[in-house]
């Protein structure tokens, strides 16, 4: 009750206070705003937009207006074979403006996208041929391995459920037999949650081979979603939050459960028993989609989850700026802490119900037949 | 547009860091895991089930106690039983032979007696008739020491016999 009443008197406090600075300051504010390149004005979508996206280089912080990120390897495979060069010598280019040349090729950067640069810039100043009406690039690309900032943290995670995982199985090599000690001890509960609660009760009784595949899906999704809600370096990446991500994850998923589908699954999406023959074709051809709208509908799910935690927790983040006042910052801080821990929760929550769902999708598959 | 289409290098990225976690978490991390977990749970439902047999033979052994009490009580029971009776036997036994002996004894003392009070009486009434018979001899002596007694004598005893 008092947590709720300080909040709003915050809220309050922040909006009234930020009416009364703008108001006060507005005619000064306004020939300044002019005066400035438009550039300057903050825009909350665009450095929204910026952190969801996937970039390569991992942009940390903006000093003196010039920004600071990590330099991390560009990897493309071009016509002339394999080509790395660092993402600095962009020089924070993603317009199109700045060319880096190598392997004997030309390359620019627009919107984090590498395309092979034009011989001449545009009217924008970009070495790139645009389409005046839809504002899409026609230069050919590359295929683009990079490290980017998702990859980056991808193996961060990667790194870090393995420092997690393997002193915990070495503890229980080292002591056989006895109550699990350290991080082994928060490890147990977990495991054996996923094991009984997600693979033993969902596939049935051939859950055993699938339950490396699901903990690894679990802890992936989970440390990759934690990781992302860590707001600085070497967190905060939207892993989870890339559709790529989660397609990969989905397309495990839809592998796994077709692969071990039985007769009795293909027979009950073909030629639905017990059906008339008239409406069994109709239902195939549902039940056919239906293969693929399972995995797709977890792949959006998680991407969507998580996406939409970032954009909430950035523009609670942002209002600060957008208010133009440091009086908002109660309400913004106090905000962004509620959002956090809902995230927390949903962090392990979207983990959960993406295993969840697919050792369901993998017993459905299996599912002997009882008649 | 762009963040709903998935980029390659990042489905390249993912695919690869997945299946290799996956190969190594299940090799090196959930294969000896799993198997701990699953041992210990054997090892705890198997402790569980020992000590249920423990429960079960402890709770025959203790019945086969209380069986064999019952036999020990129920013999001791027994020989207790016996031994009275035997001794209840022994002493009426005891008792009838004693009775009877003392009854035989009885009898002889009394036969004995009799036989003493019937010498004894015999012998009195020899000495008595002795007696007599001296008595008579010195009375007789006494009142027939002189002929006139002797001839009194006479004359009373033939007065006596012409009276017959």
């Amino acid at each position: 009750m008092s947590n709720t009443r300080t909040y709003l008197t915050g809220l309050f406090l922040a909006i009234s206070s930020s009416l009364f600075a703008s108001s006060a300051e507005a005619e000064v504010h306004e020939t300044l705003i002019h005066e400035e390149e438009k550039e300057a004005a903050f825009n909350p979508a665009e450095v929204i937009m910026h952190h969801i996206a996937d970039s390569h280089g991992w942009h940390l912080f903006d000093w003196n207006d010039h920004p600071v990120s990590i330099p991390l390897p560009v990897i493309l495979y071009t016509e002339k074979g394999l080509v790395v060069f660092s993402s600095s010598k962009f020089h924070h280019d993603a317009e199109g403006h700045h060319v880096v040349e190598a392997g004997g090729q030309r390359f620019v950067n627009i919107h984090e996208k590498i395309y092979y640069a034009s011989d001449v810039a545009n009217e924008h100043g970009a070495f790139a041929e645009m389409d005046h009406e839809t504002h899409e690039v026609s230069n050919a690309s590359p295929w683009d391995i990079s490290i980017t900032k998702n990859v980056a943290a991808l193996l961060f995670s990667a790194f870090v459920i393995l420092m997690l995982f393997l002193p915990a199985a070495r503890s229980y090599k080292k002591n056989p037999g006895v109550a699990p000690t350290g991080v082994a001890g928060f490890v147990e509960p977990l495991v054996v949650f996923v094991r009984d609660d997600i693979a033993k009760n969902n596939i049935g009784p051939h859950y055993k081979r699938f339950v490396p595949m699901l903990l690894t899906m679990f802890f992936f999704i989970w440390i990759n979603n934690l990781l992302g809600l860590v707001p600085f370096f070497p967190g905060g990446a939207n892993v989870t939050g890339n559709i790529a991500v989660t397609m990969v994850l989905a397309v495990v998923t839809f592998v796994v459960t077709n692969v071990n589908g039985n007769k009795h699954y293909w027979g009950h999406i073909f030629w639905m028993p017990g059906l008339p023959v008239a409406v069994k074709p109709l239902l195939a051809i549902v039940e056919f989609i239906g293969i693929f709208t399972k995995p797709f509908s977890l792949m959006i799910r998680l991407f969507a989850n998580i996406t939409a935690g970032h954009i909430i927790v950035l523009s609670l983040v942002s209002l600060v700026f957008i208010f133009e006042t440091v009086w908002v910052s109660p309400a913004s801080v106090l905000l962004t802490l509620f959002i956090s821990v809902l995230e927390l929760l949903v962090a392990a929550l979207q983990a959960y119900i993406f295993t969840l769902l697919t050792a369901l999708y993998i017993g459905a598959a299996m599912h002997e037949e009882h008649h | 547009m762009g963040i709903v289409t998935p980029g390659f290098g990042l489905i390249f990225w993912t695919t690869l860091t997945f299946f290799i976690l996956l190969f190594l978490l299940a090799k090196f991390a959930w294969k000896p895991i799993l198997k701990a977990v699953q041992d210990r749970e054997e090892a705890i439902n198997s402790a569980l089930k020992a000590a249920e047999a423990a429960k079960a033979e402890m709770a025959s052994l203790q019945s086969n106690n209380e069986q064999l009490l019952k036999e020990a009580r129920e013999e001791r029971e027994a020989m207790l039983k016996e031994a009275r009776a035997m001794r209840d036997k022994t002493i009426a036994d005891a008792k009838g032979a004693a009775s009877e002996e003392a009854a035989k004894v009885l009898e002889a003392a009394r036969a004995q007696i009799h036989n003493e009070k019937m010498a004894a009486m015999t012998e009195v009434k020899n000495q008595v008739a002795q007696l007599a018979i001296d008595m008579s001899e010195r009375i007789l002596r006494a009142e027939l020491k002189d002929a006139e007694a002797q001839k009194a004598m006479v004359d009373r005893a033939m007065q006596d016999v012409k009276m017959n």
